[in-house]
C-alpha cells in the first residue's frame, strides 16, 4: 500500500512533463495511475472483506512513537474503490474538458494527481499523525484545485476560504486526537477507537471528541462550516465531482465511521452530529430549491446530503453503518455522475443557468438519459442503490435503539424531510437542465466527442449496478457492519426487496412529497417572468467568516503602525527596556544571594578603573569622532590591564594587540569623514537613553552577582590543567581549550570572522570581491629594483633611493623616510615573531590569534608606510584564498579525525627526533592553530586592502574626476 | 564564588555609556557604543569567573585551584576576536553609509512611516463585485467579464 502511494506521488511528480509532452492527453495516462489502484484493491478484496485486514507499518522515528501505518479494512477498502474509481474516470473526463491551450494545465493534473493519493492515504492511515498528515494534504491540494484559474478573484477567494476552513478545522481536529493519543496510549487510531470504551466518560475524552467533531464539522461542510463548499464551485467541475463529492467532503464522514464503533459510547458524539446533520441537511435542502446555477443547485444538495450521512453513521446500529456505506457509496457514483454532466452542459452549451437552458433534453438525449439514471439513484428509485440505501436508513431509524431514546425519532423525521427536499431538487434540477420551458428559446447545443461522456455514464449505470447487485454488496460491508450493535434480533441485509414493510411506506410517501413540492415551484416558476424568486441572501455563517477576517486585518494594521515606529533607535530601546523589566523582576523573585562581596582583588584595579569609567563617560560625550575612538580604546587597554591583573596573560595579549587593530581599521574609515561629530545627529532625549543605560548597566551587574553567588561547586575547569598535558600535551591550558577541548566554540568563531570579513569587502568594493591590489611578479620586482638601484648608484639622478618598493608612488608629501626604513627592517623579523608567538602558545601566553594579529600589525605598518602599491608587495596572496585555507585547515583538522575513526576534533602528538638540534613534538592541534592564524591574517588583510586600498582608490578617482571636470 | 565590587562598577558604567551611544542615530557613536559595550562584556564574563589566581599555565609547581578559571578565558578570548570583525563589519557599514548619502545616520523606513500614515488597509477580497450568486461560468460569453483587473499571471 505505501508502493501504491509511492505511485501516486511519482506521478504527480511526472503529471506537468507529461502535459507539456502530450497535452490533455496526459490525463488517460494518468487516469492509469487510480486504476493501478483500484486493481489493487479488487485483488486484496477477499481476504480484507473476509476480515483480515491487510497492516503495513513504518518505524520512522520508533524512539517517539512516529511509526506510520496503513490499514485496510472493510470500511477503507470501500472509499479506496470510491476514490480511486470516481478519480481514474474524473481524469479521463479532463481530457475532454479542458482544451488544448489552457494554461497551468501540468500543475493542474499534478495536484489532482496528488490529492487522489493523499485521499487514498486517509482513508488507508491507521496512524494519528499520518491520517492528520493526509487530511491537511487533501486541503492543501483542494486549496491548488479550486484556484486553478488564479485570475478570477471568486477563484482565489474561494480556494482561500475553502483552505482556511478546512485546516483550522482540521488543527482542532489534531488537538482532539493528540490527546486521545495521550489518553489511550496508542496512536494508532484503531486502538484508539478499542480503547475508549474503557474510558468514555473521561472530561478528556469528551473534550477530544467535541474537538474532533470540529474538524469533522468543517471538513464535510456540516452547519455551521458549511458556507465554503458552495463557494468552492468555483473550481473547474471535474473538481467539483472529484473533491466535493465523491472524495475530499467524504473524509470527514469517513472519520465517523471510523470512530463510530468505539465512540458511540462518548456521551455528546451521536447527538451532536445526529443535531447538525438534520440542520445541514434541511438546510441545503431548501436553499438549493432557490439556486438556478446548476452547479449551485448540486452543491447545496451535496451539503444536505452529507448532512444525511453524517446522521446516519451516528446512530451507530448494525443496521445503520449498512445503510450508511450504501448510501456513501450511492452518493459518491450519483453527484459525481451529476457533476459531471453539469460539465458537459457547460461546454456544450457555454451556460448553467436554468432560467435559459430549454429544449436540450430533445438535443442531447444520451446526456438527459445519464442524468435521469443519476437522478433516480439520487432520489432513491428502484433498482438504483439509493433506494436499497434509503429503504435500509429508514428500517434502521424505524426500528430504533434504545440507546439513542427520543434521538432516533428526531433522526427520522429529519431525515424524511430532508429526503422530501432531495427529490425535490433533484428532479427540479433535471427539469432545469433538460426540459422544454415555455417562453424561453432553444439553447444552441454544440456537440462533442463521444468519450466526453463515458465518464458520467460509467458513473450512472454503476449506480443502477451496484442496486440489483445489492446482496454482494451487503456481503461487501458485512465486514464492517458487524462491529456495532445490532438493534434487531433477526440479521438484516441489503436487498432491493424485503416484501412490504414500514419503511417502504415512509420511501413512497417521501416520493409523493417531493413530486409535488417539485410541481408545485415549477409551475410557479414558469408561471413568473424572470423565473423563480431571487435567492435568498447569503447564510450568517458566511459573513461572519468574511467579518471576522477583515476585523483580523484591521486589527493587525493597527498593531503594526502603533508598533512599527520605522526608527531603529526605538526597536532598541523597546527591547533593552523589556530586557531590563524582565531581568528586574527574575531578580526580584530571587531567594538566594551571596553573602560576601570583595572589594577589590588589588587595589590597583581602583586605578585602573577611575581611568576606565572617566575614558567611558568621555567617550560618551565626545564631539569629534577621533576623539571618541581614541576614548574608547583606553577603556581597551584598560581591559589589557585588568585581564593580566587578574591572571590571564592570554586575554592581555590578544586584547593589546586587538586594540591596536581597531585603532587602525578607525582610523582608516575616519580620515574620509568630517572630523566633528555633527549636533544635528544627535538623537533627541538623552534622559530617557542615559535611564536606559543605566538601568542596563545596574541590572548586569546584578545579574553577574546572583550568577557568580551561584556557581557554589567546583567549577568543571579545575580538572582541565591535568586534561590539557595529558590529552592536548600543552601547557597553556587556554590555548588548549580553544583548539582542542573547546574546538567547536572556535570553528564557529572562525566562520563568524570569514562571514565578517567577506562582509567589509562587500561593501566597500561594491562590484567585485576579487583583488585589485596591484601585483608585482617576482620577475619585474627584481627588474625594477635592480635598475633603481641603478639608478641610485648614479649619482646624477634627482631622485635617490626609496627604502621600499611602493614608495615611488607615493606623493612626495606623504612619504616618511624615517618610517619606511623602519618597516623596512622590522618587517621580516615580525613575520618571524608572529610565528613563534604562534607556535609557542601551546605551553605558554600566545597562540595563533595573538600570533594572527602580530603578523596583521607587520602589513598594516607595510601598508601605512608605503600605500596600497605596498601592501600588494608584501602580502602576495589574495585575502579570500588565505580565509579560505584556514577554515579549511581548521575544518579539516577536525574532521581529520573521524577518518581515524576517533571524535571530531580528537588530536594527538608525534615525537619527531632532529638528531643534533633534538626532538620535537608535534601536536596536531597545531594545524588547528595555524588554520586560525592564516584567518585572522586574512581578516586585517581584507580590512587593509577594502578599508585601506580601496577607499584610497575611491579617493584618487574622486580627485581626478573633480580635477576633470575643472580642468574642462 | 564572590565577585569584586570594583570590576563591577567598572562593568556597569562601560555598559551605561555603551547603551546610551548604541541608542544613537549616528553610526560612528553607533559602533563606539558597540566597542564599549563589547568590552563590558568581557568584563562580565571575566567577573563570573571568579577571584584573581595565577596564569593558567600548567607548570610543575602550580596546582590547579590556585589558578584562574580558564574556561571562561576561553569563551572571551573567542568574544574579543568577534568583537574585532564584527566592528570591522561596522566601519564597511559606515564607509559605504558616507558613500552613498553623504552621512552615516540610521535614518527612519520611510516605507514604515508610510503605512501608518497611509490609507487604512483594504479588507480581504470579499465576493466578486456582482457575481453572489452567479459562478463564473468557464465556457460562456460572461467568462471574460469576470476576468480580474489586476492581472498579474505573467505569460498568459
Amino acid at each position: 500500500m505505501f508502493a501504491v502511494l509511492l505511485l501516486f506521488g511519482a506521478a504527480s511528480l511526472l503529471a506537468p512533463l507529461l502535459v507539456r509532452r502530450f497535452g490533455p492527453w496526459a490525463f488517460p495516462i494518468l487516469a492509469f495511475v487510480p486504476l493501478a489502484a483500484l486493481v489493487h484493491a479488487i485483488v486484496v478484496a477477499p481476504a480484507v472483506l473476509g476480515g483480515r485486514p491487510i497492516v503495513e507499518s513504518f518505524a520512522w522515528i520508533p524512539a517517539f512513537g512516529i511509526v506510520p501505518t496503513l490499514r485496510m479494512d472493510a470500511l477503507a477498502w470501500l472509499l479506496v474503490i470510491i476514490a480511486t474509481g470516481v478519480g481514474a474516470l474524473v481524469l479521463a473526463y479532463c481530457m475532454r474538458y479542458f482544451p488544448r491551450g489552457e494554461p497551468g494545465l501540468g500543475r493542474f493534473a499534478a495536484a489532482l494527481t496528488a490529492f487522489a493519493g493523499s485521499m487514498v492515504g486517509l482513508v488507508l492511515a491507521d496512524d494519528v499523525f499520518t491520517l492528520v498528515t493526509f487530511w491537511e494534504a487533501t486541503s492543501v491540494f483542494s486549496y491548488l484545485l479550486i484556484a486553478h484559474r488564479r485570475d478570477l478573484r471568486s477563484s482565489r477567494g474561494a480556494a482561500l476560504q475553502a483552505l482556511l476552513v478546512t485546516t483550522l478545522g482540521g488543527l482542532v481536529m489534531l488537538v482532539g486526537l493528540v490527546v486521545l493519543t495521550v489518553e489511550t496510549g496508542t496512536s494508532r487510531v484503531s486502538g484508539i477507537v478499542e480503547a475508549i470504551v474503557a474510558v468514555p466518560d473521561g472530561p478528556l475524552a469528551i473534550t477530544a471528541t467535541a474537538l474532533i467533531v470540529v474538524g469533522i464539522v468543517s471538513k464535510s461542510a456540516l452547519w455551521p462550516l458549511h458556507f465554503w463548499l458552495p463557494r468552492a464551485m468555483a473550481a473547474p467541475t471535474p473538481v467539483s465531482a472529484y473533491l466535493h463529492a465523491a472524495a475530499m467532503v467524504k473524509a470527514g464522514v469517513y472519520l465517523v465511521a471510523r470512530l463510530a464503533p468505539g465512540f458511540i459510547e462518548v456521551p455528546g458524539f451521536r447527538e451532536s452530529l445526529i443535531l447538525l446533520g438534520i440542520v445541514t441537511m434541511l438546510l441545503g435542502g431548501i436553499v438549493a430549491m432557490r439556486q438556478h446555477d446548476l452547479k449551485l443547485l448540486l452543491a447545496y444538495g451535496t451539503v444536505s446530503q452529507l448532512g444525511f450521512l453524517v446522521t446516519v453513521f451516528a446512530i451507530g446500529t448494525r443496521e445503520a453503518a449498512l445503510a450508511g456505506l450504501a448510501l456513501l457509496l450511492a452518493h459518491a457514483l450519483g453527484k459525481s455522475a451529476l457533476f459531471l454532466v453539469t460539465g458537459v452542459i457547460d461546454h456544450r452549451t457555454g451556460t448553467r443557468d436554468i432560467r435559459r437552458l430549454s429544449q436540450l433534453g430533445r438535443q442531447a438525449p444520451v446526456l438527459a438519459a445519464t442524468a435521469i439514471v443519476a437522478a433516480a439513484g439520487m432520489i432513491g428509485l428502484p433498482p438504483a442503490l439509493g433506494f436499497v440505501a434509503k429503504e435500509a436508513v429508514f428500517t434502521a431509524l424505524l426500528g430504533g435503539t434504545a440507546s439513542l431514546g427520543a434521538w432516533t425519532w428526531v433522526a427520522l423525521v429529519g431525515t424524511a424531510l430532508g429526503s422530501v427536499a432531495t427529490v425535490a431538487y433533484t428532479v427540479r434540477f433535471v427539469w432545469g437542465a433538460f426540459a422544454t420551458k415555455r417562453g424561453v428559446e432553444a439553447v444552441r447545443d454544440v456537440p462533442e466527442h463521444p468519450d466526453f461522456l463515458l465518464a458520467p455514464v460509467v458513473l450512472a449505470l454503476a449506480g443502477v449496478a451496484f442496486g440489483v447487485a445489492s446482496p454482494w454488496v451487503d456481503h461487501w460491508f458485512a465486514g464492517y457492519a458487524d462491529a456495532l450493535p445490532a438493534a434487531a434480533e433477526e440479521s438484516y441485509h441489503l436487498a432491493l426487496w424485503h416484501g412490504l414493510e414500514p419503511a417502504l411506506a415512509v420511501s413512497t410517501v417521501i416520493l409523493a412529497a417531493g413530486a409535488a413540492w417539485v410541481a408545485i415551484a415549477i409551475r410557479r416558476e414558469s408561471r413568473s417572468a424572470d423565473g423563480a424568486r431571487a435567492p435568498r441572501p447569503r447564510a450568517d455563517a458566511q459573513s461572519a467568516y468574511e467579518a471576522a477576517l477583515a476585523g483580523l486585518d484591521r486589527a493587525a494594521a493597527k498593531t503594526t503602525a502603533t508598533m512599527q515606529r520605522g526608527s531603529l533607535p526605538f526597536y532598541l530601546a523597546v527591547i533593552l527596556t523589556v530586557f531590563v523589566a524582565g531581568v528586574a523582576l527574575a531578580l526580584a523573585f530571587n531567594r538566594a544571594w551571596p553573602t560576601e562581596l570583595r572589594l577589590w582583588d588589588s587595589p590597583w584595579q581602583l586605578v585602573v578603573a577611575a581611568v576606565m569609567i572617566a575614558a567611558g563617560v568621555a567617550a560618551a560625550r565626545a564631539t569629534k569622532r577621533f576623539q571618541a575612538a581614541v576614548l574608547a580604546s583606553v577603556t581597551g587597554y584598560g581591559m589589557v590591564v585588568l585581564f593580566a591583573m587578574q591572571g590571564a596573560p592570554d586575554l592581555a595579549l590578544t586584547q593589546a594587540l586587538v586594540e591596536l587593530a581597531m585603532l587602525f581599521a578607525i582610523v582608516l574609515v575616519l580620515r574620509r569623514l568630517p572630523a566633528r561629530l555633527g549636533e544635528a545627529n544627535g538623537s533627541r532625549r538623552p534622559v530617557i537613553r542615559a535611564v536606559i543605560g543605566t538601568s542596563f548597566g545596574v541590572v548586569m551587574a546584578v545579574v553577574a552577582i546572583v550568577a557568580a553567588g551561584a556557581r557554589t561547586d567546583l567549577p568543571v575547569s579545575v580538572g582541565w590543567p591535568e586534561l590539557a598535558v595529558t590529552i592536548g600535551h600543552g601547557a597553556n591550558v587556554v590555548n588548549v581549550a580553544l583548539v582542542d577541548l573547546r574546538g567547536w566554540d572556535t570553528l564557529g568563531e572562525l566562520t563568524v570572522v570569514l562571514a565578517a570579513a567577506t562582509g567589509v569587502a562587500s561593501l566597500v568594493f561594491v562590484s567585485t570581491r576579487d583583488d585589485t591590489l596591484p601585483r608585482l611578479t617576482r620577475g619585474q620586482a627584481i627588474r625594477e629594483t635592480q635598475a633603481r638601484m641603478r639608478k641610485a648608484a648614479d649619482p646624477t639622478t634627482p631622485d635617490r633611493g626609496s627604502w621600499l618598493l611602493g614608495g615611488r608612488t607615493l606623493a612626495p608629501h606623504n612619504r616618511s623616510i624615517l618610517l619606511e626604513v623602519t618597516v623596512r627592517l622590522i618587517f621580516h623579523a615580525v613575520i618571524v615573531v608572529s610565528l613563534f608567538v604562534l607556535l609557542t602558545g601551546h605551553n605558554a601566553p600566545g597562540g595563533g590569534f595573538a600570533g594572527g594579529l602580530v603578523a596583521g600589525m607587520a602589513l598594516v605598518a607595510r601598508y601605512l608606510a608605503g600605500g596600497r602599491h605596498e601592501l600588494g608587495a608584501a602580502a602576495p596572496v589574495a585575502a579570500g584564498a588565505l580565509l579560505g585555507t584556514g577554515l579549511l585547515l581548521a575544518a579539516g583538522t577536525a574532521a581529520g579525525s573521524l577518518v581515524f575513526g576517533a571524535d571530531a576534533l580528537t588530536s594527538t602528538w608525534f615525537t619527531v627526533d632532529l638528531g643534533p638540534i633534538g626532538s620535537f613534538d608535534f601536536v596536531t592541534s597545531a594545524i588547528f592553530d595555524i588554520g586560525v592564524y592564516l584567518i585572522v591574517i586574512g581578516l586585517i588583510l581584507d580590512v587593509l586592502r577594502s578599508l585601506g586600498a580601496e577607499v584610497d582608490r575611491h579617493e584618487e578617482r574622486r580627485i581626478a574626476r573633480r580635477e576633470a571636470g575643472a580642468g574642462s | 564564588m564572590t565577585v569584586s565590587l570594583v570590576l563591577l562598577v567598572i562593568m556597569a558604567a562601560l555598559y551605561a555609556a555603551g547603551l546610551y551611544l548604541m541608542l544613537e542615530r549616528s553610526l560612528t557613536r553607533v559602533l563606539i557604543g558597540f566597542l564599549l559595550a563589547a568590552n563590558a562584556t568581557s568584563l562580565l564574563i571575566v567577573i563570573v569567573a571568579g577571584p584573581a589566581g595565577t596564569a593558567p599555565i600548567a607548570d610543575e609547581g602550580a596546582s590547579s585551584l590556585e589558578m584562574a578559571d580558564p574556561l571562561p578565558q576561553a569563551l572571551t578570548l573567542t568574544a574579543i576576536v568577534i568583537t574585532f570583525a564584527v566592528s570591522a563589519f561596522l566601519l564597511g557599514l559606515i564607509y559605504r553609509s558616507w558613500r552613498l548619502a553623504n552621512r552615516d545616520v540610521v535614518a527612519d523606513d520611510r516605507d514604515t512611516i508610510a503605512m501608518r500614515e497611509g490609507p487604512a488597509i483594504a479588507a480581504t477580497e470579499g465576493p466578486a463585485a456582482g457575481a453572489e450568486d452567479e459562478l463564473a461560468t468557464e465556457f460562456g460569453p460572461g467568462a471574460e467579464a469576470l476576468r480580474d483587473a489586476t492581472e498579474t499571471e505573467a505569460g498568459r
